[in-house]
């Protein structure tokens, strides 16, 4: 399964998630054309709906159970699995087989599912060793989104392919590491102490004046795009994936069409 | 803030009212950045910080496990060196004792900075004996000017800025002479030494906490960065600790493999300036230290945790680089959170303590980023016992019922693909029409949760599923 000949031939599920599938397709698209660009055949079962976060993260185990099983069972039968968000891919690798931890037949599934299940970013840098053709001229500051950051240990993996991007400047903004207020349900139960802390963020940005905002989750994303037309703010807001596909020549997260 | 009434059943409007303070804000902005970079430098500095971490775990895990024993043990240790243990369950007792042990009226007793005496609500029940208490760490002596609480566990008065604390003296300072506004730090430092030492010299009992009890000697241990402990425990004749049951360490050499940890994580340092050892009474060949020697061990709780899925918890050394850490505290500060711990440590404990029913919000407002868990010397997993908190609520029924009929909405489209991308793809032809030529909507119909703080990006037009089966 590790020779470069096997990969070839494996199949891809694409994870879509379902804030890219309900808001940003073009997400989607571009993970896909990465993984193929990389060799693999593609597959995007229709089954799929939710990782099954808001229920786990809300104390509703039993339906959070629920979805896994789904997911696992709409899964199971690929060689990798491949979401563009750290944050459902925790959810699968981490969270699932914690949720049946008492469970021994499906807690085998959980690990199984875990074992081949990567966000895209480490995908691409350490299943597929692709190499970037995309060029996108303009400077970016990356937001390292929490899930992905502190569950996965996603934060050389996307740098890492940017610098591949030509005409690319990399900006970083001070606390990079620190959550934007998105939190899932968190930010509308809690729209005050997430206002103050996706401001922070935004204002983080406005320092390196960067002409972009890249990450790696749509939730993060869309909280951030969301803020900065709030505030007026001027950058532009991509998902990665977007950009190391050469497919971010539409209007930024939360931009009216031109 | 009303902070006489403030309780954790009232985070919601204390976290608003805090988000609206702009001292608060600037305070706390000044302190994160301090204890987050200081941290930072003192846990890169030391390269073995990662395996005294693992050891540091192991020595905690195995008290716990053994936790009657090392007690006693540490019990019979104090009892040789002539002090006195005393056992307390709730907080009451715990106050009860502390009263006997003084005994009569009217006496002046020396603090140093004890959490757990916030959580026995000791100063109130002292004064209302008639009692004098005298708070000594600088950072408690102004918030006893200013009647607060502490709005963090090592820090008490983080959430004040120097301006305040330099109107606060100089409203509170004229009965000690002080008439003239002082706005420089050294110089309100060594003005409240001025008052202190006065005290420190005329007070009949000392009240200090613990940051750990050593088994093997009845050692009882406290760090600090001003001296006031060493003076609080000495100069008195009755000195008294309290400490709740989770503090104690088999030997003096876990102690030290805790310290190198806790200096580091709570303020960067290598070491705090001081770090006292108090073991039993004055013998009769020492020079100083107090007559009677005494130790409350309260546990308030704390042995339910035991064995429970939370008692990781109990491992916590208190100190504050998860409060340091957690974006949430860094925008509310400690009052909020409504009991005596804040931040992530807090939102753990307090429902462990006071009740979850007591404490629903402090378990939900939190975003699961992970950084307090990260940071924490102890590796407490906080966002794993957070959510842990999260079942048990949506066990009892503590949740509010739009969750619950939102979750139960949610739960019967996602277990229905067909009719789920079928709605999915309805919702976002309805939003993108709603959007049309804006990109983000300013106000969408029941998400004001969302649009209160952000607008909401126009989704593209049709779903990914959508457009994936056209493509095919
Ligand atoms: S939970 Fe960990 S980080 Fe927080 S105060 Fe306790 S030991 Fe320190």
């Amino acid at each position: 399964m590790t020779a470069a000949n096997d990969e070839a031939k494996s199949t891809v599920a694409l994870l879509v998630t379902c804030l890219v599938d309900l808001f940003r397709p073009n997400i989607g698209f571009a993970t896909v054309k990465l993984m193929q660009q990389a060799g693999f055949t593609v597959d995007v079962p229709t089954a799929q709906t939710c990782c099954g976060q808001p229920a786990y993260n809300s104390g509703d185990q039993a339906s959070a159970q629920a979805v896994a099983k789904q997911v696992i069972e709409t899964f199971a039968h690929y060689d990798y699995v491949v979401a563009p968000s750290g944050s459902c891919i925790g959810m699968v690798k981490v969270h699932y087989p914690e949720l049946f931890a008492g469970d021994a037949e499906w807690r085998g599934k959980a690990d199984d599912l875990a074992g081949k299940c990567y966000e895209l970013t480490t995908f691409l840098s350490s299943v597929c060793k692709l190499e970037v053709t995309a060029s996108f001229s303009r400077s970016v500051t990356y937001h390292d989104s929490c899930s992905g950051l502190r569950e996965l240990g996603i934060k050389s993996q996307p740098r890492a392919l940017l610098e591949q991007v030509k005409g690319l400047t990399l900006k970083e903004m001070e606390d990079s590491e620190v959550c934007c207020g998105f939190g899932g349900t968190f930010c509308v139960k809690y729209p005050g102490i997430s206002e103050r802390m996706v401001s922070d963020k935004v204002g983080n940005v406005k320092k390196t004046h960067a002409e972009v905002i890249l990450g790696g989750d749509l939730g993060c994303l869309l909280n951030i795009a969301g803020r900065n037309k709030r505030e007026g703010a001027s950058a532009e807001v991509f998902h990665v994936a977007e950009v190391l596909a050469g497919m971010a020549d539409i209007p930024g997260i939360g931009e009216k069409s031109t | 803030m009303n902070l006489e009434h403030r309780s954790a059943a009232r985070f919601k409007p204390q976290a608003a009212e805090a988000l609206q303070d702009d001292n608060l804000k600037r305070a706390l902005a000044k302190a994160k950045d301090g204890f987050v970079l200081k941290r930072l430098q003192a846990v890169s500095n030391l390269n073995e910080f990662e395996s005294i971490r693992t050891e540091a775990r192991r020595i905690k895990d195995h008290v716990l496990k053994h936790l009657d024993y090392y007690l006693e043990e540490f019990e019979r240790k104090v009892i040789a060196t002539g002090g006195h243990v005393h056992w307390a369950e709730t907080a009451e007792q715990a106050c009860n004792v502390v009263q006997d042990i003084i005994g009569g009226e009217g006496k002046q007793v020396l603090k140093g900075k004890s959490m757990v005496s916030e959580e026995m609500g000791l100063n109130a029940a002292l004064e209302q004996r008639g009692h004098t208490v005298v708070e000594t760490d600088l950072g408690e002596y102004i918030i006893q000017l200013a009647h607060e609480p502490p709005s963090h566990i090592i820090a008490p008065a983080v959430h004040k800025t120097r301006d305040q604390i330099s109107d606060l003296f100089h409203q509170e300072h004229p009965k000690y002479g002080l008439h003239k506004r002082l706005t420089e730090v050294p110089d309100l430092v060594s003005e409240a030494r001025q008052v202190l030492r006065d005290k420190f010299i005329n007070s009949d009992v000392g009240i200090t906490g613990a940051n750990f009890l050593i088994a093997e000697t009845g050692s009882t241990v406290i760090v600090t960065n001003e001296g006031n402990g060493d003076l609080s425990q000495i100069l008195p004749n009755v000195h008294i600790v309290t400490a709740s049951i989770e503090k104690v360490v088999p030997t003096l050499n876990d102690a030290s493999t805790l310290l190198r940890l806790l200096a580091r994580s709570a303020t960067g340092q290598e070491m705090s300036s001081y770090t006292t050892f108090s073991t039993g009474a004055k013998r009769t060949d020492d020079q100083d230290g107090p007559e009677e020697f005494h130790v409350i061990l309260l546990d308030n709780g704390r042995s339910k945790v035991l064995g429970s899925d939370f008692q990781d918890i109990l491992r916590c050394i208190k100190c504050g680089a998860c409060l340091n850490h957690c974006p949430v505290y860094g925008a509310i500060g400690g009052h909020a959170y409504g009991w005596v711990y804040p931040g992530p440590m807090g939102s753990v404990l307090t429902p462990l303590i006071i009740g979850l029913e007591n404490a629903l919000d402090l378990p939900q407002a939190c975003s699961l980023n992970g950084r307090c868990g990260q940071v924490c010397p102890m590796s407490i997993p906080l966002p794993d016992l957070l959510r842990r908190h999260r079942f048990k609520a949506f066990q009892q029924g503590l949740i509010d019922s739009r969750t619950k009929y939102g979750l139960t909405a949610w739960a019967l489209m996602v277990k229905r693909p067909r009719l789920y991308h079928a709605l999915t793809s309805v919702l976002t032809r309805v939003l993108a029409l709603m959007g049309k030529s804006k990109g983000s909507l300013r106000a969408v119909p029941f998400a004001s949760g969302w649009t209160s703080a952000r607008d909401l990006p126009v989704p593209q037009g049709q779903t990914f599923q959508q457009l994936w089966a056209k493509r095919k």
